[in-house]
């Protein structure tokens, strides 16, 4: 126990020795929650829309009263826009005799997310702006909408990102420093002289796995603490329940990390497999950042071996809906399940003896 | 001139030495550049619904018909209890729930007017926006028909109807991958030339190398020349490869002259080349070079336009983007590979990264020392 305690200090001095990395390690999810509560919405706001009226009548005009009077767009005068609106001529005549008129909107699709996205919120306007009119004329049988959006009803980017970002930190604070740390003591020499020590091997990737450990648990701590009071979502289940379900997904990444160190023998590749390898599959595949359901079935059947996914899901039932431990029983012994076989290969393929 | 032919032997030794960085090289960046683009698809499709019917009318029949009719929406479950479907909300398995009130057929005869509730799961903001726009839609298009059936005999009553028609330019069939691939190759081209040369020269820092280069009378430009052009060649390569995989997995074909991506990466890898330089010279080992190239990077990628449209984002942020090459290369190849643009379109992105290759570079020769 002893023994442990001094490697684990020996770790740590590593850690701590190192002020640059450790200030983008504590750094890093500050910065990741800022831009993403601050900068990179999805929300559409204020998108420029060009009309072209050749109508020039009051069915015309009103239209686009309507369409200005929106938060979304804003009517310019001239282009470029982000969106053109073509309303022909004949407008109110088609409208009112024909019942039914025609209006033309032209997207740049260079940009498809974009386009669609602003394409929908003018043709839910123009709808909005037919549903006013028929009530106006006192047409029967109407039926209504009312929509609520549950969970979030200010439609805010936070609850989508706050647990992805926990995610992809816990993943890229646990796989590339463990994997770095081990592969440089390879790299350096030094881990020839732990082997040679009386301490069983096992006990010196335990002990190196501490210190993040727990530098992960200060980095959930500080996107919790971020998310609460910087950007006001709140923790609406039990948080021992999110501690623990984080601890469960942090030890399948440090495993992971320790499996990539056994592969790479150099830092450099070991960055390499991290990064490529680890990184930008959870950025995809964990869901946050584009809908798994779109993808095609393989990679749908891919996603589900990337833990980050698992952790994804519980951390939005847990602390966006609410839920308790019965609602993510599936995604906890999934995980559970990744965390043994990822320790239990990394343990059996950690070399006792340096090639 | 001799010394920087050594210098670049040498170098070039170094990487072709390592098969796994060399495959890294080659077959991570086709690789993604595969699956990307595939997995990255914002499109709102294959909604999750549930229909809670009350009502059990011909009229709500119709209606369900009409929703599933379509391929936005996949019906997950027909039932008549809210807080039954409330809980495939929770278990993520549908998205949006409508609910029909108990009389509604007949409501809609009696009292002329009838609201149907809508409730989704809005974690996802947009796509939960998008869900209720088009089920409003389909909605409103079945009252639309339901009138017409009522109404049909009845004199005075002109329902107005306003079609939207749209014209998606530039990419008419609104495809994914040849939105996301000339920017995921931009990306590619960006990380691979940033971590490479950022871990480089610590790597000889770190190794005890550089002292043996420090005391040779190799200058400061040589030795930074000596480390940059290799990776400007890879960088090319990989372009090469890039574009190889657009035009025979993805058939996408540069509307503008190829010459000219090849001509601003090679300026932009210059660029980005410079500051994994910079990093690498300023780092002290390579864990802490990597983490601060990933911490740049990050915040590029980002913050360039791939993933999130520069133009959503406020404007503080949008002035900041300008600071990013990142979102200078991803313009350019959007602009030649899609939209065709000539020299002129692009001077203002090709004058910035130029500006930005001079200093990163300077930079990165000024604060090499050749002490330990």
């Amino acid at each position: 126990m002893k023994q442990l305690y001094t490697f684990v200090r020996k770790e740590f001095l590593h850690v701590l020795r190192d002020k640059k990395t450790l200030l983008i390690l504590f750094g890093l999810p500050v910065v990741q929650i800022l831009i993403f509560g601050f900068a990179l919405t999805n929300e559409v706001k204020h998108a420029s829309v060009f009309i072209r009226d050749e109508a020039h009548d009051d069915a015309s005009r009103a239209l686009m009263e309507r369409i200005d009077a929106s938060q979304v767009f804003d009517v310019v005068q001239s282009g470029p826009a982000n969106l053109d609106l073509i309303i022909p001529s004949g407008f109110a005549h088609d409208l009112s005799h024909g019942g039914r008129a025609t209006v033309q909107i032209i997207t740049d699709a260079s940009d498809p997310n974009r386009a669609t996205t602003l394409s929908t919120y003018l043709t839910a306007i123009i709808a909005d702006h037919q549903l006013a009119l028929s009530e106006l004329q006192g047409i029967p049988y109407l039926i209504r909408t009312t929509t609520r959006f549950t969970y979030n009803p200010q439609l805010k980017g936070a609850p989508n990102f706050v647990p992805g970002v926990m995610a992809l930190v816990l993943m890229l604070v646990c796989v590339m420093m463990t994997s770095i740390s081990i592969v440089r003591e390879k790299e350096l020499g030094t881990m020839e002289i732990l082997l040679v020590s009386p301490f069983r091997p096992l006990m010196v990737i335990v002990a190196k796995v501490i210190p993040y450990l727990l530098l992960s648990v200060v980095n959930i701590i500080s996107i919790l603490l971020l998310s609460v009071f910087v950007l006001g979502l709140p923790i609406n289940g039990s948080i021992p329940l999110l501690f623990s379900m984080s601890i469960l997904f942090i030890i399948t990444s440090l495993a992971l990390g320790v499996l990539v160190s056994t592969i790479a023998a150099t830092q450099q590749v070991a960055m390499l497999v991290s990064m490529m390898g680890m990184l930008l599959p959870t950025l995809l595949f964990s869901g946050f950042m584009f809908p798994i359901e779109n993808m095609p079935l393989p990679l749908q059947l891919i996603s589900n071996a990337i833990p980050a996914k698992w952790y994804y899901n519980i951390v939005k039932a847990v602390m966006i809906k609410g839920l308790g431990m019965d609602a993510i029983m599936k995604e906890a012994i999934i995980l559970f399940g990744m965390a043994l076989l990822l320790t239990a290969i990394s343990v059996k393929r950690f070399k006792v003896r340096l090639a | 001139m001799r010394t920087l032919f050594f210098l670049l032997q040498k170098e070039f030794r170094q990487i072709f030495r390592d098969r796994i960085i060399l495959a890294m090289i080659l077959i991570l960046p086709t690789m993604q550049l595969i699956l990307l683009p595939l997995a990255a698809n914002y499109e709102v499709r294959h909604i999750g619904v549930s229909i809670v019917d009350h009502d059990r009318s011909v009229a709500s029949q119709q209606l369900l018909r009409k929703i599933t009719a379509t391929d936005y929406f996949n019906l997950v479950r027909y039932t008549n209890s809210y807080p039954d479907a409330f809980t495939l909300i929770e278990s993520n398995q549908t998205d949006v729930i409508l609910e029909i009130p108990e009389g509604f057929e007949r409501g809609l005869v009696r009292e002329n007017e009838q609201t149907l509730f809508i409730s989704t799961n809005a974690i996802n903001g947009v796509k939960a926006n998008i869900g209720a726009a088009y089920l409003n839609r389909i909605i409103m298009d079945f009252n639309a028909d339901l009138r017409t059936e009522l109404l049909s005999d009845a004199k005075g009553h002109v329902q107005p109807l306003i079609d939207v028609r749209t014209i998606d330019k530039f990419n008419p069939h609104l495809l994914y991958h040849v939105f996301m691939v000339p920017g995921i190759l931009a990306l590619l081209l960006t990380m691979i030339s940033v971590y490479l040369s950022a871990l480089n020269i610590v790597k000889e820092k770190e190794l005890g190398t550089i002292e043996q280069i420090n005391v040779t009378p190799i200058t400061r430009l040589q030795f930074i020349s000596g480390k940059l052009i290799p990776f400007w060649l890879l960088g090319f390569v990989t372009l090469t490869i890039g574009l190889l995989v657009a035009r025979f997995v993805y058939g996408i074909v540069p509307e503008g002259n190829i010459a000219l991506i090849y001509l601003f990466s090679g300026v932009y890898l210059t660029a980005v080349l410079g500051l994994g330089l910079l990093i690498s010279t300023v780092a002290e080992t390579q864990q802490q070079a990597m983490f601060v190239a990933f911490f740049f990077m990050m915040i590029f990628i980002m913050m360039g336009g791939l993933f999130t449209s520069i133009e959503s984002m406020p404007q503080w942020a949008q002035w900041l983007t300008y600071l990013n090459p990142v979102r200078y290369i991803i313009e350019v190849m959007r602009l030649v590979i899609l939209k065709g643009a000539g020299f002129s379109e692009i001077r203002f992105h090709f004058l910035v990264i130029t500006g930005m290759a001079i200093i990163l570079n300077s930079w990165a020769v000024l604060k090499y020392r050749k002490m330990a």
